[in-house]
């Protein structure tokens, strides 16, 4: 806390300013419509540039948490409660994504979104709120409240803005979601009152839990995360979830608060229950393989765009789950960057579906065909990111791909190959379902009359690809950057896991 | 290993992938713009200058021996793995690189006015520009695949030109069967490759925790070592890397997406399908010998998948109409030649082939093109003044046009070689060059075929008389398939309207073939017996590798089987088969085993429905019944029990955002007093 004021504070409550001005507009008014857009829009970017501006401050190098900012806030049964925020190299990242998302996010609602813009734009900058400081709290009620907090605003887009059946699907995936958040809140509050701390630094450094408690603890906290991520079979709200959430919805439920359940597994199952992680961590990978297969075959014979890509999720979703639980430097590490890989890939992913529903009103895939003949810039785009998704060497999903399954291949944590052996399969199946969609949405002749006439995309649309294209470029030939930043930590944290495993043994 | 030192031009060895990215950038953006004939002199220059880059480093390594390292960038670093953009120059690679270039830029050249015409057929003459967008990042990743310097480098190139093949073959993506067959056959040949390049994944993560690095230089120097102290590693890595070969070079069991690629356009067939990519995998072997000479089991698996291949696709070739099926078949079997010949441990011998095979199948490739536009401008001449559009084969019920031409049975299949026929004197230059290349790949003296196939025989006759045997009776085949071929297009009388309207295609076209037919004919001259350049040139890199053989009994015997075959298809075509309702005189002969070969051995069949519908079953179960029918239920029935017993909660709904926003600030601050009070 050298500087003025802290870069994290400022980069989780920037949007707030945003929010405040836009309460003073009524978007009955046209005219006040676009300010409310604009004011949202330009707050966002304004936030992206504060993280990177806390980028700038961050020390690559420094594998401990770093601009930490720790003020007592309250006390629970005796036990102080503090706004403990900081960042390391395991949620930097995530923190760059969100922020990046968001503006991409916001303006691809710009023509989409006709009603009731005032109310979407102030949750989504609550949504963005929640979510950094999600990836920010050090203290665990802290993360809890802003895991909550995040909760609101997307049940909110989804049932408002969303299509159809959108309020089951808001109510099913707030309602999933938890049912895990009660069984974590029980876990925070023993682990408090037990350990005199709610900071996890503290609860980490104690380390002086037993280790059935562990187990159970574990669990609690992977329940609650694993409905999030989706892992398998905890998964059924998502596809409901996607179809229905407006296109930005589905960008950032699926670019970012997916991550959360992982990063959660991350920051709090790894460092706190060494002893259970280690225990437990072939179930995970067995859940987190069969999520990659599954999610890959129920994908294909979907209809609907958005559920395809949900299931796609799915399965992604279990490489990152695998990898974390390699326990390895090049699992962790590939999981970390392949969750920002997901966020850039699938939200380009939805982005596309959203701008071909925005025309055609439909995402039934029967209902379209032959489209890049007609969308000639949009079907070269979208098979870009299409090959993202599939993994193709030299765009950024190969990257963390590869580096996962070579991970968790050889790691001694889970003890034997097979687990990644049928992870590859994954890779397989992702070519047959999503060129399978390229095919049904994008080849073959137009057949349908009101398919000819589909602009092209506009400038405002490219814009929002644009910044997505030139990351998965960037990730996929040389994420060395990425790596770096990730490195360091994920060293320590292997490093804890390690001393661990000695001490079981 | 040499570090590039500024010795020879070794630093120039990036701009082999550099010169067609420019390339394809320069189209992709100005394309339109730019003007066809342009489009196509920026690619075939590209390609063109990335030749002399290889003419260049080539030159380099006569002086300095010895492979060379040039480092370009840091790629993935992470834990212990480390992989860096780093391109090794070395004999074998710069041999791949020649004949992808060399090879590449005569194909681009014959695409100019190939695919100007070949845009106009399908009416769509603003795709002309992605055409070589897409070859020259094909090229590119070739490139990259052929000069990379560790395992996963490689498996860029291997995915990319994988890519490449999928968009080209896709490129009329709206033609085909019921207008999707194209789009189909790419999807095929991709998700094909991909479990070829399962086992190739499977392998580098084998590789990388036994060798702990995929760059080849380490792995090549601990091979002996990790072999000693774990033979049963090595012989899986052997057997996965082979898998991925058999699905890039399309050998059994993987080779069903090659034929249906043949719906790309042709110089694609020539230049991907035939010359470079599918040679992949030979590459692939060649490189990795190191670690397959200690491995005689695996080698002994490469060798019979590549000879079982090569006399199984021969069969096959027999029996097809299809003038381009036809030489995908010979492809495939050819394929099988020079992979047998690897697997065996004749590592010169197979890539002796390798290069002469790019010769001449490039050659028959790029000629049938010639007579299939040569047909198809006769055809569109002829039905120009009532609108209508040649079809090609498997097309006739797509688009609007030939839908109508074939319900009145005007349209002609221009593939088919039953509607050949007598094109000798109508297309002279076509004529001589393909009967070269026939010729040249029947091994027949002293093209060069003759000299690349006896090598392997000779080989083999040395390491494993059984595949001699096999691949003698492929060769047979060869001959006879060719001979078949040949006789069909060219000679008798013109069977159908546009054969007997044919013309010879211009010189634009015409000199490409020419070339390729020079190269065909005296390609021998580069390893030629007693002489052997290829084999000591390739000596600097494959270590070990004893000199290839000439034993003369055997190359007569060879050549007399060749002969044979050749004269048997005269023999019988000649005068047997003169009108397109004759039947086809094999079928006398041969009956239900013609049938079978027609039919491709029903492989297809079985493929799609064991593989495609047995996968589509199972996902529908799995989708249906599993996840919506018991999974997703599980967690509704758990949630409207939830719902009943808090059915109250929905009165609070007010549906307005701010009371909403004031429950949620509300809930917090319950929540937190909750906390702080208990």
């Amino acid at each position: 806390m050298s500087s003025a004021i802290s870069p994290l504070l400022l980069v989780t409550f920037f949007p707030l300013v945003g929010f405040v001005i836009v309460l003073f507009f009524n978007d009955e008014r046209p005219d006040q419509r676009a300010a409310i857009r604009w004011t949202a829009l330009v707050t966002s970017l304004l936030t992206f540039l504060i993280a990177l501006w806390l980028l700038s401050q961050f020390d690559p190098k420094n594998a401990d948490l770093q601009l930490v900012i720790r003020i007592p806030w309250v006390q629970i049964a005796g036990v102080t409660v503090s706004f403990f925020m900081g960042v390391d190299g395991l949620s930097i990242l995530l923190v760059l994504l969100n922020t990046f998302l968001i503006p991409i996010a916001l303006l691809s609602s710009w023509d989409g979104i006709h009603e009731r813009v005032k109310g979407f734009t102030l949750w989504f900058l609550l949504l963005e709120v929640g979510m950094t400081g999600v990836f920010l709290a050090q203290d665990l009620v802290l993360f809890f409240v802003f895991w909550e907090f995040s909760l609101v605003p997307m049940y909110f887009l989804i049932g408002i803005w969303g299509h159809g059946q959108r309020v089951a699907a808001a109510f099913k995936f707030f309602l999933y979601t938890m049912t895990g958040s009660i069984l974590m809140m029980l876990a925070i509050l023993w682990l408090g009152i037990q350990g005199g701390s709610f900071a996890l630094p503290d609860l980490v450094a104690a380390h002086n839990i037993a280790p059935v408690l562990q187990t159970w603890l574990f669990i609690a906290f992977a329940v609650a995360f694993a409905v999030k991520v989706p892992m398998w079979p905890l998964h059924s709200w998502l596809p409901d979830a996607h179809t229905e959430a407006p296109t930005a919805g589905s960008v950032i439920l699926a670019g970012v608060m997916l991550k959360m359940g992982a990063y959660g597994l991350l920051r709090i199952n790894l460092s706190l229950f060494p002893d259970a992680t280690l225990r437990l961590a072939p179930w995970l990978a067995l859940l987190a393989v069969i999520g990659i297969i599954y999610g890959a075959i129920v994908a294909y014979p979907q209809k609907n765009m958005k559920r395809l890509v949900a299931y796609s999720s799915v399965s992604h979703l279990g490489f990152v789950v695998l990898g974390l639980f390699a326990l390895n430097p090049q699992g962790l590490e590939g999981s970390i960057l392949q969750m920002v890989n997901h966020g850039l890939s699938t939200g380009a992913l939805f982005l596309l579906v959203g701008m071909i529903y925005e025309r055609r009103h439909t995402l039934e895939m029967d209902q379209l065909g032959g489209i890049w003949r007609v969308m000639p810039l949009y079907g070269g785009l979208a098979l870009t990111f299409i090959l993202s998704s599939i993994g193709l060497p030299g765009l950024n999903g190969f990257v963390g791909e590869f580096t996962i399954l070579l991970g968790s291949f050889g790691s001694k944590v889970l003890g034997n190959p097979w687990f990644a052996g049928v992870a590859t399969i994954g890779v397989i199946l992702a070519a047959i379902y999503l060129l399978h969609m390229f095919e049904k949405v994008f080849l073959g002749p137009v057949v349908r009359a009101e398919n000819r006439t589909l602009k092209d995309l506009t400038a405002r649309e490219i814009l929002t690809l644009a910044p997505l294209l030139v990351m998965i470029f960037w990730i996929g030939l040389y994420p060395k950057p990425f790596f770096m930043l990730i490195a360091p930590a994920v060293e320590k944290l292997t490093a804890s896991i390690q001393v661990a495993s000695l001490a079981m043994h | 290993m040499v570090p590039g030192d500024g010795n020879g031009f070794f630093y120039l060895v990036p701009w082999v992938v550099f010169f067609p990215l420019i390339g394809l950038l320069v189209n992709l953006i100005f394309g339109r713009r730019l003007g066809e004939i342009a489009v196509g002199i920026v690619a075939s220059l590209a390609v063109g200058l990335s030749f002399v880059v290889s003419v260049l480093l080539a030159f380099s390594l006569g002086i300095v021996h010895g492979p060379v390292v040039a480092h370009l960038a840091d790629w993935i670093s992470v834990g212990s793995l480390s992989i860096p953009w780093d391109f090794r120059i070395d004999t074998l690679s710069t041999t791949m690189m020649l004949v992808v270039s060399g090879v590449g830029t005569l194909i681009h050249i014959y695409a100019i006015p190939y695919m100007r015409r070949d845009v106009r057929y399908n009416s769509d003459p603003g795709r002309y520009p992605r055409f070589f967008v897409y070859f020259n990042l094909f090229i590119l990743a070739m490139m990259l695949l052929v000069s990379a310097d560790s395992y996963l480098m490689t498996f860029v190139g291997w995915e990319g030109v994988g890519l490449c093949s999928y968009l080209l073959i896709g490129f009329w993506y709206e033609k085909g069967a019921a207008g999707i067959g194209n789009a189909k056959a790419a999807k095929k040949a991709f998700v094909v490759n991909r479990i070829g390049d399962f086992g190739f994944l499977i392998a580098m993560f084998l590789i990388f925790w036994g060798f702990g690095s995929l760059q080849f230089g380490t792995v090549f120097s601990k091979a002996g070592q990790v072999a000693a102290a774990n033979p049963g590693l090595v012989l899986a890595i052997t057997l996965f890397l082979l898998l991925g070969v058999t699905g890039k070079s399309a050998q059994l069991p993987l080779f069903v997406w090659l034929p249906d690629a043949m719906a790309g356009p042709t110089p694609v067939s020539a230049l991907i399908h035939a010359a470079t990519m599918v040679t992949a995998g030979v590459y692939l072997v060649t490189r990795s010998y190191p670690i397959f000479s200690l491995v005689p089991a695996a080698q002994s698996v490469v060798a019979w998948v590549g000879a079982a291949t090569a006399i199984f696709a021969a069969t096959i070739a027999l029996a097809q109409t299809d003038i381009k099926k036809v030489l995908a078949y010979s492809t495939i079997s050819q394929l099988g030649f020079m992979i047998a010949a690897v697997g065996m441990g004749a590592f010169a011998a197979g890539m002796f082939h390798l290069v002469t095979h790019a010769f001449f199948k490039a050659l028959l490739f790029l000629s049938a093109g010639s007579v299939i536009q040569g047909l198809e401008e006769a055809e569109h001449a002829k039905l120009h003044s009532d609108g209508r559009h040649p079809a090609r084969k498997g097309e006739k019920s797509s688009g609007p046009l030939p839908v109508e031409a074939s319900a009145q049975g005007h349209a002609v299949d221009v593939q088919d070689m039953r509607s050949m026929g007598g094109l000798r004197g109508r297309m002279r230059t076509t004529f001589w060059v393909y009967l070269i290349g026939a010729l040249a790949i029947s091994g027949v003296f002293p093209l060069s075929g003759f000299f690349s196939k006896d090598e392997i025989l000779a080989d083999a006759s040395r390491l494993n008389p059984g595949i001699l045997v096999v691949l003698l009776v492929a060769a047979f085949l060869t001959a006879l398939y060719m001979g078949r071929q040949v006789v069909m297009v060219f000679f008798g009388k013109p069977r159908s309207e546009p054969a007997l309207n044919a013309r010879e295609n211009p010189a634009l076209m015409t000199t490409p073939l020419v070339i390729l037919a020079v190269l065909a004919a005296l390609g021998g001259l580069l390893n030629l017996p007693g002489i052997q350049t290829l084999n000591r040139w390739l000596a600097g890199t494959i270590a070990g590798l004893e000199p290839g053989q000439f034993i003369l009994p055997l190359a007569l015997a060879a050549l007399a089987i060749a002969l044979l075959g050749l004269w048997l298809a005269w023999a019988l075509y000649r005068r047997g088969y003169s009108r397109m309702s004759d039947p086809d005189p094999l079928r006398r002969i041969l009956g239900p085993v013609y049938t079978g070969m027609e039919n491709r051995w029903w492989v297809d069949q079985a493929f799609n429905l064991i593989f495609v519908g047995g996968y589509r079953q199972l996902a529908g179960i799995f989708a249906n019944p599993i996840d919506l029918g018991f999974i997703d239920a599980v967690g509704i029935g758990l949630g409207s029990a939830t719902r009943a017993f808090s059915g109250w909660l929905r009165r609070i709904q007010t549906g307005f955002v701010r009371s909403y926003a004031l429950m949620m600030l509300l809930g917090v601050v319950v929540f937190l007093g909750y906390l702080i009070l208990r």
